[in-house]
This record gives structure tokens, sequence and C-alpha cells, in this order.
């Protein structure tokens, strides 16, 4: 799964409005997600097979109808590879602060 | 009404390591932060999420195994009363073979409408998954993945 996909699905105020809704509420139909919408069913069926190529989003089949689902998978995975190690780096900081200060008190 | 959250991930490996990975106490150790997971993995067998420290997290059972393709779990939280209330849980795990890549799908749904307990019970799947697939391609995990976040 490439992470260009990802980028290109995100680069989308109309996509990123429907993964809104479906942050939202998970697991909408296609007519549920076109509610409000000032684009056609053409358009959100056209953004949401952009979406699912890129595996952001999901769609399942749940009896007669087919539900989309927000996957946060491959966003965690750009977040990991860009923000992970200042996190770890904070963790560090922090055990370097908690031997300072114990060693203080000694 | 229930509560569903879906997780896809692609993996470049073969099926039977992604079913290790997901079946192998020492295996799942090493990117879910530092839990692990004890069955016989047989339907009906009863099924356990411990801390490191041995505590119990959660607990269930195997209602259908079929490896390397399908397990399904019931999964429920046993640490925080308000979650443990809300009972169990189903998760379901797919691995499909995609080319040369695995894709693996996991399905959690509570019967609950707005249930908490999926929300804190698999608020930490991106993280799971996102170490396990640098585990199996890299032989590495994530180094964020060590501690179950606060939930």
């Amino acid at each position: 799964m490439s992470m260009d996909a990802v980028f290109r699905a995100l680069a989308d105020a109309s996509r990123r409005q429907l993964l809104d809704r479906l942050h939202n509420k998970n697991g909408q139909t296609l007519g549920e997600l076109c509610e409000g919408l000032a684009m056609s069913r053409q358009a959100v069926t056209k953004h949401l097979a952009i979406l699912e190529n890129a595996n952001v989003v999901v769609s399942k089949r749940q009896g007669r109808e087919k539900l989309h689902f927000i996957n946060p998978v491959p966003i965690h995975d750009i977040a990991e590879r860009w923000i992970g190690k200042f996190e770890r780096g904070r963790l560090v900081a922090l055990a370097d602060l908690k031997r300072k200060l114990e060693r203080e008190e000694k | 009404m229930s509560t569903t959250f879906v997780y896809v991930t692609y993996i470049r490996t073969t099926p039977q390591k992604l079913w290790d990975a997901l079946t192998k106490p020492e295996f799942i150790k090493q990117y879910w932060f530092n839990m692990t997971q004890q069955s016989e993995w047989k339907t009906g067998a009863s099924w356990k999420m411990l801390f490191s420290d041995g505590r119990v997290a959660d607990v269930g059972e195997v209602l259908e195994i079929d490896p390397p393709r399908r397990l399904v779990l019931k999964w429920a939280n046993e640490f925080r009363p308000e979650l443990k209330d809300e009972g169990p849980t189903r998760c379901v795990y797919d691995l499909e073979q995609d080319g040369d890549v695995m894709r693996l799908t996991i399905t959690h749904t509570s019967e609950r409408d707005g249930a908490k307990v999926i929300e804190a019970v698999s608020g930490g799947w991106p993280r799971v998954l996102s170490s396990l697939k640098s585990l199996l391609e890299t032989g590495k995990p994530m180094p964020s993945s060590h501690n179950r976040p606060a939930t």
C-alpha cells in the first residue's frame, strides 16, 4: 500500500470531509454519507473509491447494505514514520529528568 | 444497533508467519505493548490478555478458528469496571493473500450502540498493527510500542 496513495487521497477537501463524517459516525452507507452534502452521489462514489484504494476507508457488506468504515492504520503509519521518534525523545528526556531529580534527593 | 471498528493493514509476509505472530505468546509480546495472550487456540478454549506483570487485562473465548485464515474471539475487558459492565465484544481476524502481501482485517464489534469498550479495547489497534507490520517486515517492532496506552 503506497504512502503516495494515502497523501493523494488526503489532498482533497471533499475527501477529508467524507473522512470527518466517518470519524464522527463509523460504518455508513453511501446514502447516509451523501445526506446534506453539496456533492452529487457520483462524486461521492468516486471519492470513496480513491479513499478505499488508499486503504483509509474500508467497505464491508452487512446484510443488504454496504457500510463504509474509516481505517486509521495508514495515517498512523505516516505519524509513526515522522512523529514516533519525537515521542521517543520526550520519553528519554523525562527519564533523564527523573534520574537527575532523584540524584539530587540523596 | 451496534458499534463496529474496522482496521486493515497490508504486510509483506507469509500466511503462516502472520498466523504465528497473532497466536504465539512470545511473538505477540514483541509488538503488543509488552502484553501477551494465552489460549489453547481451539474452538471453545478460553482466551486471556495479560499485562507484563501477569495481571489480567482482558478475558474471552475462541469462538472460531481456521488457521491460517480466520480467528474469532469473544473479548471482554476485565480491569476497568465501567468497560467490563458493557459486556463482551467480538473480534474477527481475517487473513487474506493479496499477491505477495497479506491483507489483515480486524473487525471489532460490540452489540451496544456507542460502546466505550470498543474504543478502549481497540484504541491501541493502529499502534499494534503498525508495530506488527514493522516486526514482520523488518524484524524490529515500533519503538513506541512498549507500553499500552493509558486506557
